[in-house]
Protein backbone atom coordinates (compact mmCIF):
# COMPACT_ATOMS: atom_id res chain seq x y z
CA UNK A 1 0.00 0.00 0.00
CA UNK A 2 2.75 2.44 1.02
CA UNK A 3 4.58 1.52 -2.19
CA UNK A 4 1.67 2.83 -4.25
CA UNK A 5 1.51 6.05 -2.19
CA UNK A 6 5.24 6.70 -2.55
CA UNK A 7 5.19 6.16 -6.32
CA UNK A 8 2.14 8.38 -6.87
CA UNK A 9 3.64 11.09 -4.65
CA UNK A 10 6.91 10.93 -6.59
CA UNK A 11 4.94 11.48 -9.80
CA UNK A 12 3.34 14.61 -8.34
CA UNK A 13 6.73 15.83 -7.06
CA UNK A 14 8.16 15.33 -10.56
CA UNK A 15 5.48 17.65 -11.95
CA UNK A 16 6.16 20.23 -9.23
CA UNK A 17 9.89 20.16 -10.08
CA UNK A 18 9.17 22.14 -13.23
CA UNK A 19 7.36 24.91 -11.34
CA UNK A 20 9.55 25.03 -8.22
CA UNK A 21 12.76 24.68 -10.27
CA UNK A 22 14.53 21.71 -8.70
CA UNK A 23 14.92 19.71 -11.91
CA UNK A 24 18.54 18.87 -11.06
CA UNK A 25 17.45 17.07 -7.90
CA UNK A 26 14.81 15.01 -9.66
CA UNK A 27 17.02 12.11 -10.77
CA UNK A 28 18.52 11.28 -7.34
CA UNK A 29 15.15 11.95 -5.70
CA UNK A 30 13.38 9.47 -7.99
CA UNK A 31 16.02 6.78 -7.48
CA UNK A 32 15.83 7.23 -3.69
CA UNK A 33 12.04 7.20 -3.85
CA UNK A 34 12.05 3.93 -5.78
CA UNK A 35 14.38 2.38 -3.19
CA UNK A 36 12.06 3.65 -0.43
CA UNK A 37 9.08 2.14 -2.28
CA UNK A 38 10.84 -1.22 -2.48
CA UNK A 39 11.74 -0.96 1.21
CA UNK A 40 8.10 -0.21 2.08
CA UNK A 41 7.06 -3.30 0.15
CA UNK A 42 9.58 -5.46 1.99
CA UNK A 43 8.52 -4.08 5.38
CA UNK A 44 4.89 -4.99 4.69
CA UNK A 45 5.88 -8.54 3.75
CA UNK A 46 5.78 -9.92 7.29
CA UNK A 47 2.39 -8.45 8.20
CA UNK A 48 0.36 -11.18 9.93
CA UNK A 49 -2.85 -10.33 8.04
CA UNK A 50 -3.44 -8.47 4.80
CA UNK A 51 -6.41 -6.17 5.10
CA UNK A 52 -8.19 -5.06 1.91
CA UNK A 53 -8.18 -1.28 1.54
CA UNK A 54 -10.72 1.18 0.06
CA UNK A 55 -13.71 -1.12 0.44
CA UNK A 56 -12.04 -4.22 -1.05
CA UNK A 57 -10.75 -2.24 -4.04
CA UNK A 58 -7.13 -3.19 -3.43
CA UNK A 59 -5.56 -6.05 -1.52
CA UNK A 60 -1.80 -6.02 -1.00
CA UNK A 61 -1.07 -9.66 -0.24
CA UNK A 62 2.23 -11.47 -0.85
CA UNK A 63 1.45 -11.80 -4.55
CA UNK A 64 0.86 -8.06 -4.97
CA UNK A 65 3.84 -7.08 -2.81
CA UNK A 66 6.23 -9.36 -4.69
CA UNK A 67 5.13 -8.00 -8.07
CA UNK A 68 5.17 -4.37 -6.85
CA UNK A 69 8.72 -4.76 -5.57
CA UNK A 70 9.77 -6.37 -8.84
CA UNK A 71 8.12 -3.53 -10.81
CA UNK A 72 9.94 -0.92 -8.71
CA UNK A 73 13.24 -2.78 -9.12
CA UNK A 74 12.91 -2.93 -12.90
CA UNK A 75 11.90 0.75 -13.03
CA UNK A 76 14.95 1.57 -10.90
CA UNK A 77 17.18 -0.21 -13.43
CA UNK A 78 15.29 1.52 -16.24
CA UNK A 79 15.97 4.96 -14.72
CA UNK A 80 19.68 4.09 -14.44
CA UNK A 81 19.67 3.09 -18.10
CA UNK A 82 17.61 6.03 -19.37
CA UNK A 83 19.57 8.87 -17.71
CA UNK A 84 21.21 9.90 -21.03
CA UNK A 85 17.87 9.81 -22.81
CA UNK A 86 16.17 11.83 -20.07
CA UNK A 87 18.96 14.42 -20.21
CA UNK A 88 18.43 15.06 -23.91
CA UNK A 89 14.66 15.31 -23.74
CA UNK A 90 13.43 18.86 -23.40
CA UNK A 91 10.49 18.06 -21.15
CA UNK A 92 12.36 16.12 -18.48
CA UNK A 93 9.86 16.55 -15.68
CA UNK A 94 7.00 15.36 -17.87
CA UNK A 95 8.93 12.23 -18.71
CA UNK A 96 9.60 11.48 -15.06
CA UNK A 97 6.00 12.14 -14.08
CA UNK A 98 4.52 10.05 -16.89
CA UNK A 99 6.82 7.10 -16.20
CA UNK A 100 6.05 7.19 -12.48
CA UNK A 101 2.29 7.43 -13.03
CA UNK A 102 2.50 4.53 -15.43
CA UNK A 103 4.33 2.55 -12.76
CA UNK A 104 1.58 3.45 -10.26
CA UNK A 105 -0.95 1.97 -12.71
CA UNK A 106 1.16 -1.17 -12.89
CA UNK A 107 1.14 -1.49 -9.11
CA UNK A 108 -2.65 -1.11 -9.05
CA UNK A 109 -2.80 -3.96 -11.60
CA UNK A 110 -0.89 -6.27 -9.28
CA UNK A 111 -3.16 -5.60 -6.31
CA UNK A 112 -6.71 -5.08 -7.56
CA UNK A 113 -9.61 -6.80 -5.82
CA UNK A 114 -12.35 -5.29 -7.93
CA UNK A 115 -12.99 -5.03 -11.68
CA UNK A 116 -13.09 -1.21 -11.38
CA UNK A 117 -9.46 -1.22 -10.30
CA UNK A 118 -8.54 -3.65 -13.07
CA UNK A 119 -9.93 -1.17 -15.60
CA UNK A 120 -8.36 1.88 -13.92
CA UNK A 121 -5.03 0.10 -13.48
CA UNK A 122 -4.80 -0.76 -17.17
CA UNK A 123 -5.73 2.79 -18.17
CA UNK A 124 -3.29 4.44 -15.75
CA UNK A 125 -0.60 2.10 -17.03
CA UNK A 126 -1.37 2.78 -20.71
CA UNK A 127 -2.36 6.44 -21.12
CA UNK A 128 1.07 7.87 -20.11
CA UNK A 129 2.68 5.43 -22.52
CA UNK A 130 0.55 6.60 -25.46
CA UNK A 131 2.09 10.03 -24.87
CA UNK A 132 5.62 8.75 -24.28
CA UNK A 133 5.58 6.59 -27.43
CA UNK A 134 4.94 9.77 -29.42
CA UNK A 135 7.38 11.95 -27.51
CA UNK A 136 9.50 12.61 -30.61
CA UNK A 137 6.97 15.03 -31.97
CA UNK A 138 8.50 15.63 -35.40
CA UNK A 139 9.50 12.02 -36.05
CA UNK A 140 6.86 10.28 -38.17
CA UNK A 141 7.82 6.81 -36.95
CA UNK A 142 7.26 7.91 -33.36
CA UNK A 143 3.92 9.50 -34.33
CA UNK A 144 2.80 6.32 -36.02
CA UNK A 145 3.85 4.17 -33.08
CA UNK A 146 1.99 6.40 -30.67
CA UNK A 147 -1.17 6.42 -32.79
CA UNK A 148 -1.20 2.67 -33.29
CA UNK A 149 -0.58 2.02 -29.61
CA UNK A 150 -3.33 4.42 -28.62
CA UNK A 151 -5.87 3.10 -31.09
CA UNK A 152 -5.36 -0.58 -30.35
CA UNK A 153 -5.13 0.13 -26.62
CA UNK A 154 -8.51 1.88 -26.69
CA UNK A 155 -9.94 -0.88 -28.90
CA UNK A 156 -8.75 -3.55 -26.43
CA UNK A 157 -10.21 -1.65 -23.49
CA UNK A 158 -13.57 -1.71 -25.28
CA UNK A 159 -13.49 -5.52 -25.39
CA UNK A 160 -12.36 -5.76 -21.78
CA UNK A 161 -15.19 -3.47 -20.62
CA UNK A 162 -17.83 -5.34 -22.61
CA UNK A 163 -16.59 -8.52 -20.95
CA UNK A 164 -16.75 -6.94 -17.50
CA UNK A 165 -20.29 -5.72 -18.22
CA UNK A 166 -21.46 -9.21 -19.19
CA UNK A 167 -19.91 -10.74 -16.07
CA UNK A 168 -21.52 -8.06 -13.94
CA UNK A 169 -24.86 -8.88 -15.54
CA UNK A 170 -24.45 -12.57 -14.77
CA UNK A 171 -23.12 -12.33 -11.21
CA UNK A 172 -24.26 -8.90 -10.01
CA UNK A 173 -20.89 -7.81 -8.67
CA UNK A 174 -17.49 -6.39 -9.57
CA UNK A 175 -15.65 -7.85 -6.60
CA UNK A 176 -13.44 -10.78 -7.53
CA UNK A 177 -14.25 -12.76 -4.38
CA UNK A 178 -17.99 -12.16 -4.64
CA UNK A 179 -17.96 -13.24 -8.29
CA UNK A 180 -16.05 -16.37 -7.37
CA UNK A 181 -18.52 -17.15 -4.55
CA UNK A 182 -21.45 -16.65 -6.92
CA UNK A 183 -19.96 -19.00 -9.50
CA UNK A 184 -19.34 -21.66 -6.85
CA UNK A 185 -22.89 -21.38 -5.51
CA UNK A 186 -24.50 -21.69 -8.96
CA UNK A 187 -22.54 -24.44 -10.70
CA UNK A 188 -23.78 -25.08 -14.23
CA UNK A 189 -26.40 -22.34 -14.02
CA UNK A 190 -24.43 -19.46 -15.48
CA UNK A 191 -26.05 -17.85 -18.55
CA UNK A 192 -24.28 -18.13 -21.92
CA UNK A 193 -23.33 -14.46 -21.93
CA UNK A 194 -21.22 -15.03 -18.80
CA UNK A 195 -18.90 -17.24 -20.82
CA UNK A 196 -18.93 -14.72 -23.67
CA UNK A 197 -17.79 -12.18 -21.07
CA UNK A 198 -14.81 -14.33 -20.10
CA UNK A 199 -13.80 -14.69 -23.75
CA UNK A 200 -14.03 -10.92 -24.31
CA UNK A 201 -11.90 -10.28 -21.22
CA UNK A 202 -9.30 -12.73 -22.53
CA UNK A 203 -9.30 -10.91 -25.90
CA UNK A 204 -8.86 -7.52 -24.19
CA UNK A 205 -6.02 -8.72 -21.96
CA UNK A 206 -4.34 -10.62 -24.81
CA UNK A 207 -4.04 -7.29 -26.63
CA UNK A 208 -2.31 -5.80 -23.58
CA UNK A 209 0.16 -8.67 -23.11
CA UNK A 210 0.62 -8.82 -26.92
CA UNK A 211 -0.25 -12.48 -27.33
CA UNK A 212 -0.90 -13.63 -30.90
CA UNK A 213 -3.27 -13.22 -32.78
CA UNK A 214 -3.72 -9.87 -30.99
CA UNK A 215 -0.06 -8.95 -31.38
CA UNK A 216 0.03 -7.09 -34.72
CA UNK A 217 0.61 -3.67 -33.12
CA UNK A 218 3.66 -4.82 -31.13
CA UNK A 219 6.45 -4.81 -33.76
CA UNK A 220 5.44 -1.43 -35.19
CA UNK A 221 5.06 0.23 -31.81
CA UNK A 222 8.29 -1.24 -30.43
CA UNK A 223 10.19 -0.12 -33.51
CA UNK A 224 8.72 3.36 -33.80
CA UNK A 225 8.79 4.45 -30.16
CA UNK A 226 12.02 5.91 -28.71
CA UNK A 227 14.27 3.01 -27.66
CA UNK A 228 14.09 3.76 -23.94
CA UNK A 229 10.30 3.89 -24.03
CA UNK A 230 10.27 0.57 -25.88
CA UNK A 231 12.39 -0.85 -23.06
CA UNK A 232 9.80 0.37 -20.56
CA UNK A 233 6.92 -1.07 -22.58
CA UNK A 234 8.49 -4.47 -23.02
CA UNK A 235 9.38 -4.86 -19.34
CA UNK A 236 7.09 -2.98 -16.94
CA UNK A 237 3.93 -3.26 -19.04
CA UNK A 238 4.55 -6.96 -19.61
CA UNK A 239 5.08 -7.71 -15.91
CA UNK A 240 2.09 -5.64 -14.81
CA UNK A 241 -0.27 -6.96 -17.48
CA UNK A 242 0.61 -10.58 -16.70
CA UNK A 243 0.35 -9.96 -12.95
CA UNK A 244 -3.16 -8.58 -13.53
CA UNK A 245 -4.13 -11.33 -15.99
CA UNK A 246 -3.11 -14.06 -13.55
CA UNK A 247 -4.66 -12.36 -10.53
CA UNK A 248 -8.00 -12.07 -12.32
CA UNK A 249 -8.10 -15.62 -13.61
CA UNK A 250 -6.70 -17.33 -10.52
CA UNK A 251 -9.06 -15.67 -8.05
CA UNK A 252 -12.15 -15.19 -10.17
CA UNK A 253 -12.57 -17.69 -12.99
CA UNK A 254 -10.58 -20.66 -11.75
CA UNK A 255 -13.75 -22.66 -11.01
CA UNK A 256 -14.90 -22.46 -14.64
CA UNK A 257 -11.44 -23.19 -16.04
CA UNK A 258 -12.80 -25.72 -18.53
CA UNK A 259 -14.58 -22.99 -20.48
CA UNK A 260 -11.46 -20.89 -21.20
CA UNK A 261 -8.61 -23.40 -20.96
CA UNK A 262 -8.60 -24.32 -24.62
CA UNK A 263 -8.69 -20.73 -25.82
CA UNK A 264 -5.66 -19.79 -23.70
CA UNK A 265 -3.92 -22.93 -24.98
CA UNK A 266 -4.51 -21.89 -28.60
CA UNK A 267 -3.30 -18.34 -27.91
CA UNK A 268 -0.17 -19.77 -26.28
CA UNK A 269 0.60 -22.07 -29.22
CA UNK A 270 0.11 -19.33 -31.84
CA UNK A 271 2.17 -16.81 -29.82
CA UNK A 272 5.07 -19.19 -29.25
CA UNK A 273 5.32 -20.41 -32.82
CA UNK A 274 4.51 -17.19 -34.64
CA UNK A 275 6.70 -15.05 -32.36
CA UNK A 276 9.74 -17.27 -32.71
CA UNK A 277 9.41 -18.02 -36.42
CA UNK A 278 8.83 -14.40 -37.45
CA UNK A 279 11.69 -13.20 -35.23
CA UNK A 280 14.14 -15.23 -37.33
CA UNK A 281 13.49 -13.09 -40.40
CA UNK A 282 14.11 -9.75 -38.67
CA UNK A 283 17.20 -7.64 -39.39
CA UNK A 284 16.29 -4.96 -36.87
CA UNK A 285 17.23 -5.82 -33.30
CA UNK A 286 14.31 -3.87 -31.89
CA UNK A 287 11.79 -5.70 -34.11
CA UNK A 288 13.42 -8.99 -33.17
CA UNK A 289 12.94 -8.18 -29.48
CA UNK A 290 9.31 -7.30 -30.24
CA UNK A 291 8.65 -10.72 -31.78
CA UNK A 292 10.60 -12.37 -28.98
CA UNK A 293 8.36 -10.59 -26.47
CA UNK A 294 5.33 -12.08 -28.26
CA UNK A 295 6.82 -15.56 -27.88
CA UNK A 296 7.54 -14.93 -24.19
CA UNK A 297 3.88 -13.97 -23.77
CA UNK A 298 3.10 -17.42 -25.17
CA UNK A 299 5.26 -19.20 -22.57
CA UNK A 300 3.73 -17.12 -19.78
CA UNK A 301 0.22 -18.07 -20.93
CA UNK A 302 1.16 -21.69 -20.20
CA UNK A 303 1.40 -20.85 -16.51
CA UNK A 304 -2.01 -19.16 -16.59
CA UNK A 305 -3.42 -22.20 -18.39
CA UNK A 306 -2.19 -24.63 -15.73
CA UNK A 307 -3.36 -22.70 -12.67
CA UNK A 308 -1.96 -24.46 -9.61
CA UNK A 309 0.09 -23.67 -6.51
CA UNK A 310 3.27 -23.10 -8.47
CA UNK A 311 1.84 -20.83 -11.21
CA UNK A 312 2.21 -17.54 -9.32
CA UNK A 313 5.84 -18.26 -8.46
CA UNK A 314 6.53 -19.40 -12.02
CA UNK A 315 5.08 -16.21 -13.54
CA UNK A 316 6.96 -14.07 -11.03
CA UNK A 317 10.29 -15.76 -11.73
CA UNK A 318 9.76 -15.70 -15.49
CA UNK A 319 8.72 -12.04 -15.74
CA UNK A 320 11.60 -10.98 -13.51
CA UNK A 321 14.22 -12.96 -15.48
CA UNK A 322 12.75 -11.73 -18.77
CA UNK A 323 12.63 -8.08 -17.66
CA UNK A 324 16.19 -8.00 -16.30
CA UNK A 325 17.59 -9.63 -19.46
CA UNK A 326 15.56 -7.23 -21.64
CA UNK A 327 16.88 -4.21 -19.75
CA UNK A 328 20.44 -5.45 -20.41
CA UNK A 329 19.68 -5.96 -24.10
CA UNK A 330 18.17 -2.49 -24.42
CA UNK A 331 21.09 -0.90 -22.54
CA UNK A 332 23.52 -2.44 -25.06
CA UNK A 333 21.25 -1.50 -27.97
CA UNK A 334 21.17 2.09 -26.70
CA UNK A 335 24.99 2.24 -26.86
CA UNK A 336 25.13 0.64 -30.32
CA UNK A 337 22.33 2.85 -31.61
CA UNK A 338 24.15 5.97 -30.42
CA UNK A 339 27.19 5.00 -32.54
CA UNK A 340 25.62 3.68 -35.73
CA UNK A 341 22.26 5.42 -35.67
CA UNK A 342 20.48 2.22 -36.67
CA UNK A 343 19.28 -0.85 -34.78
CA UNK A 344 20.30 -3.57 -37.25
CA UNK A 345 21.80 -6.75 -35.83
CA UNK A 346 24.80 -6.11 -38.12
CA UNK A 347 25.63 -3.09 -36.00
CA UNK A 348 26.67 -5.49 -33.23
CA UNK A 349 29.51 -6.83 -35.42
CA UNK A 350 32.83 -6.93 -33.62
CA UNK A 351 31.44 -5.62 -30.35
CA UNK A 352 33.73 -7.90 -28.33
CA UNK A 353 36.83 -6.17 -29.68
CA UNK A 354 35.45 -2.72 -29.15
CA UNK A 355 34.15 -3.22 -25.65
CA UNK A 356 34.18 -6.67 -23.97
CA UNK A 357 31.75 -5.65 -21.22
CA UNK A 358 29.04 -4.78 -23.76
CA UNK A 359 29.60 -8.06 -25.61
CA UNK A 360 29.58 -10.10 -22.40
CA UNK A 361 26.36 -8.50 -21.13
CA UNK A 362 24.52 -8.96 -24.42
CA UNK A 363 25.66 -12.59 -24.48
CA UNK A 364 24.36 -13.30 -20.98
CA UNK A 365 21.12 -11.46 -21.75
CA UNK A 366 20.56 -13.39 -24.99
CA UNK A 367 21.38 -16.70 -23.29
CA UNK A 368 18.84 -15.86 -20.60
CA UNK A 369 16.15 -14.94 -23.13
CA UNK A 370 16.89 -18.11 -25.11
CA UNK A 371 16.67 -20.17 -21.90
CA UNK A 372 20.16 -21.65 -21.66
CA UNK A 373 21.72 -22.54 -18.29
CA UNK A 374 23.09 -21.21 -15.98
CA UNK A 375 21.11 -18.00 -16.60
CA UNK A 376 17.81 -16.99 -15.00
CA UNK A 377 15.89 -17.56 -18.22
CA UNK A 378 16.64 -21.29 -18.19
CA UNK A 379 15.19 -21.93 -14.75
CA UNK A 380 12.26 -19.64 -15.45
CA UNK A 381 11.40 -21.64 -18.58
CA UNK A 382 11.99 -24.90 -16.73
CA UNK A 383 9.61 -23.91 -13.94
CA UNK A 384 6.94 -22.74 -16.41
CA UNK A 385 7.15 -25.98 -18.42
CA UNK A 386 7.10 -28.00 -15.22
CA UNK A 387 3.98 -26.16 -14.05
CA UNK A 388 2.28 -26.89 -17.37
CA UNK A 389 3.29 -30.56 -17.16
CA UNK A 390 1.81 -30.85 -13.65
CA UNK A 391 -1.41 -29.47 -15.14
CA UNK A 392 -1.32 -32.30 -17.72
CA UNK A 393 -0.59 -30.23 -20.84
CA UNK A 394 2.05 -32.50 -22.34
CA UNK A 395 1.46 -31.47 -25.97
CA UNK A 396 1.68 -27.80 -25.21
CA UNK A 397 5.00 -28.33 -23.44
CA UNK A 398 6.37 -30.26 -26.43
CA UNK A 399 5.36 -27.38 -28.74
CA UNK A 400 6.87 -24.89 -26.29
CA UNK A 401 10.19 -26.77 -26.25
CA UNK A 402 10.28 -26.84 -30.06
CA UNK A 403 9.45 -23.12 -30.17
CA UNK A 404 12.22 -22.26 -27.73
CA UNK A 405 14.70 -24.30 -29.79
CA UNK A 406 13.76 -22.15 -32.80
CA UNK A 407 14.27 -19.14 -30.54
CA UNK A 408 17.86 -20.13 -29.78
CA UNK A 409 18.73 -19.51 -33.45
CA UNK A 410 17.89 -15.82 -33.57
CA UNK A 411 19.18 -15.01 -30.10
CA UNK A 412 22.52 -16.46 -31.17
CA UNK A 413 22.60 -14.17 -34.21
CA UNK A 414 23.34 -11.24 -31.89
CA UNK A 415 25.92 -13.25 -29.91
CA UNK A 416 27.71 -14.44 -33.07
CA UNK A 417 27.69 -10.92 -34.51
CA UNK A 418 29.33 -9.46 -31.44
CA UNK A 419 32.04 -12.13 -30.96
CA UNK A 420 32.89 -13.57 -34.37
CA UNK A 421 32.03 -11.03 -37.07
CA UNK A 422 34.67 -8.45 -38.05
CA UNK A 423 33.97 -4.89 -36.97
CA UNK A 424 33.67 -2.09 -39.50
CA UNK A 425 35.59 0.28 -37.27
CA UNK A 426 37.91 -0.80 -34.50
CA UNK A 427 37.68 2.16 -32.17
CA UNK A 428 37.01 1.33 -28.55
CA UNK A 429 33.63 2.27 -27.14
CA UNK A 430 33.72 4.39 -23.99
CA UNK A 431 31.15 3.60 -21.33
CA UNK A 432 30.08 6.00 -18.62
CA UNK A 433 30.33 4.83 -15.01
CA UNK A 434 26.55 4.65 -14.83
CA UNK A 435 26.32 2.37 -17.86
CA UNK A 436 29.07 0.10 -16.55
CA UNK A 437 27.33 -0.14 -13.19
CA UNK A 438 23.98 -0.91 -14.81
CA UNK A 439 25.38 -3.61 -17.10
CA UNK A 440 27.23 -5.26 -14.21
CA UNK A 441 24.16 -5.16 -11.94
CA UNK A 442 21.77 -6.59 -14.55
CA UNK A 443 24.22 -9.29 -15.68
CA UNK A 444 24.86 -10.37 -12.10
CA UNK A 445 21.12 -10.32 -11.40
CA UNK A 446 20.49 -12.57 -14.41
CA UNK A 447 23.10 -15.03 -13.14
CA UNK A 448 21.83 -14.74 -9.56
CA UNK A 449 18.28 -15.59 -10.63
CA UNK A 450 19.76 -18.62 -12.39
CA UNK A 451 21.74 -19.73 -9.35
CA UNK A 452 19.08 -19.18 -6.68
CA UNK A 453 15.71 -19.67 -8.38
CA UNK A 454 14.39 -21.56 -5.34
CA UNK A 455 14.57 -18.43 -3.20
CA UNK A 456 12.35 -16.46 -5.60
CA UNK A 457 9.96 -19.36 -6.17
CA UNK A 458 9.49 -19.93 -2.45
CA UNK A 459 8.34 -16.35 -1.99
CA UNK A 460 5.03 -17.12 -3.67
CA UNK A 461 4.21 -20.72 -2.94
CA UNK B 1 -38.32 2.10 -13.29
CA UNK B 2 -41.44 0.16 -14.29
CA UNK B 3 -41.15 1.22 -17.93
CA UNK B 4 -37.58 -0.02 -18.03
CA UNK B 5 -38.71 -3.44 -16.83
CA UNK B 6 -41.42 -3.58 -19.50
CA UNK B 7 -38.70 -4.15 -22.05
CA UNK B 8 -37.00 -7.52 -21.56
CA UNK B 9 -33.33 -7.52 -20.54
CA UNK B 10 -32.35 -9.43 -23.67
CA UNK B 11 -33.41 -6.46 -25.81
CA UNK B 12 -30.90 -4.22 -24.05
CA UNK B 13 -28.27 -6.91 -24.41
CA UNK B 14 -29.05 -7.17 -28.12
CA UNK B 15 -29.01 -3.41 -28.64
CA UNK B 16 -25.66 -2.93 -26.93
CA UNK B 17 -24.14 -5.88 -28.79
CA UNK B 18 -25.29 -4.38 -32.10
CA UNK B 19 -23.93 -0.93 -31.18
CA UNK B 20 -20.68 -2.49 -30.00
CA UNK B 21 -20.32 -4.45 -33.24
CA UNK B 22 -20.95 -1.33 -35.32
CA UNK B 23 -18.12 0.31 -33.37
CA UNK B 24 -15.79 -2.64 -33.90
CA UNK B 25 -16.44 -2.82 -37.63
CA UNK B 26 -16.06 0.94 -37.89
CA UNK B 27 -12.62 0.77 -36.28
CA UNK B 28 -11.60 -2.07 -38.56
CA UNK B 29 -12.98 -0.73 -41.85
CA UNK B 30 -12.88 3.07 -41.82
CA UNK B 31 -9.80 4.98 -42.95
CA UNK B 32 -10.38 8.39 -41.39
CA UNK B 33 -8.78 8.63 -37.94
CA UNK B 34 -11.53 10.91 -36.56
CA UNK B 35 -14.24 8.45 -37.60
CA UNK B 36 -12.21 5.68 -35.97
CA UNK B 37 -12.15 7.67 -32.71
CA UNK B 38 -15.90 8.06 -32.90
CA UNK B 39 -16.26 4.31 -33.39
CA UNK B 40 -14.14 3.63 -30.31
CA UNK B 41 -16.43 5.99 -28.38
CA UNK B 42 -19.42 4.13 -29.76
CA UNK B 43 -17.98 0.88 -28.39
CA UNK B 44 -17.48 2.43 -24.94
CA UNK B 45 -20.99 3.91 -24.94
CA UNK B 46 -22.49 0.56 -25.91
CA UNK B 47 -20.77 -0.80 -22.80
CA UNK B 48 -22.14 2.09 -20.73
CA UNK B 49 -25.65 1.32 -21.92
CA UNK B 50 -25.21 -2.31 -20.95
CA UNK B 51 -23.90 -1.40 -17.50
CA UNK B 52 -26.84 0.89 -16.82
CA UNK B 53 -29.36 -1.68 -18.08
CA UNK B 54 -27.89 -4.47 -15.93
CA UNK B 55 -27.70 -2.08 -13.00
CA UNK B 56 -31.41 -1.28 -13.28
CA UNK B 57 -32.42 -4.93 -13.63
CA UNK B 58 -30.26 -6.13 -10.75
CA UNK B 59 -31.37 -3.21 -8.55
CA UNK B 60 -27.71 -2.51 -7.80
CA UNK B 61 -26.01 0.88 -8.12
CA UNK B 62 -22.44 -0.35 -8.65
CA UNK B 63 -22.95 -0.59 -12.39
CA UNK B 64 -23.97 3.06 -12.64
CA UNK B 65 -20.91 4.15 -10.68
CA UNK B 66 -18.72 2.18 -13.07
CA UNK B 67 -20.25 4.18 -15.94
CA UNK B 68 -18.92 7.39 -14.39
CA UNK B 69 -15.46 5.87 -14.25
CA UNK B 70 -15.67 4.86 -17.90
CA UNK B 71 -16.84 8.33 -18.94
CA UNK B 72 -14.04 10.07 -17.03
CA UNK B 73 -11.33 7.77 -18.32
CA UNK B 74 -12.69 7.89 -21.88
CA UNK B 75 -12.54 11.69 -21.74
CA UNK B 76 -8.90 11.55 -20.65
CA UNK B 77 -8.15 9.02 -23.34
CA UNK B 78 -9.76 11.06 -26.09
CA UNK B 79 -7.84 14.15 -24.96
CA UNK B 80 -4.60 12.23 -25.44
CA UNK B 81 -5.81 10.67 -28.69
CA UNK B 82 -6.79 13.98 -30.24
CA UNK B 83 -3.44 15.46 -29.22
CA UNK B 84 -1.66 12.61 -31.00
CA UNK B 85 -3.86 13.16 -34.03
CA UNK B 86 -3.11 16.91 -34.08
CA UNK B 87 0.59 16.07 -33.98
CA UNK B 88 0.19 13.71 -36.93
CA UNK B 89 -1.84 16.23 -38.88
CA UNK B 90 0.87 18.85 -38.33
CA UNK B 91 3.51 16.49 -39.73
CA UNK B 92 1.65 14.86 -42.62
CA UNK B 93 -1.21 17.25 -43.33
CA UNK B 94 -3.71 14.39 -43.27
CA UNK B 95 -5.78 12.30 -40.87
CA UNK B 96 -6.01 9.33 -43.21
CA UNK B 97 -4.47 6.30 -41.50
CA UNK B 98 -3.14 5.11 -44.88
CA UNK B 99 -0.43 7.77 -44.53
CA UNK B 100 0.83 5.97 -41.44
CA UNK B 101 2.84 3.18 -43.04
CA UNK B 102 6.42 4.18 -42.32
CA UNK B 103 7.02 1.13 -40.11
CA UNK B 104 7.19 -1.97 -42.23
CA UNK B 105 8.93 -5.27 -41.80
Amino acid sequence: MITLFIISLLGVIAMLAEILKFKKLLAPLTLLGLIAAMGAGVSEWNNPVFIPVFNNMLLFNHYALAFSISLCLVTFLWFLMAQDYLKTETAITDHYALILFSLAGGIVLTAFGNMVMLFLGIEILSIPLYILAGSRKTDLASNEASFKYFLLGAFAIGFLLFGIALIYGATGSFELNTINQYILQHPGEMPAFFYAGILLIIAGLAFKVSAAPFHFWTPDVYQGAPTMITAFMSTIVKIAAFAGFFRLFSTCFVSVADSWNQLIGILAIISMLLGNITAIRQDSFKRMLAYSSISHAGYLLLAILAINNHSAGAIFLYTLAYAVASITAFAVLKKVYALKNNDLIESFNGLAKRNPLLALSITIAMLSLAGIPPTGGFFAKYVIFNTALTGGHLWLVIIAVIASLIGVYYYFKAIIASWFKPATDENLIELSLQDKLLLIITTLLTLAIGLFPEFILNLLS
Amino acid sequence: MQTIHNIPMNMYLLLSTVLFSIGVFGVLLRRNAIIIFMCVELMLNAVNLLFVAFSAYLGDTQGQVFVFFIMAVAAAEVAVGLAILTMIHRNTGSVDIETLNKLKH
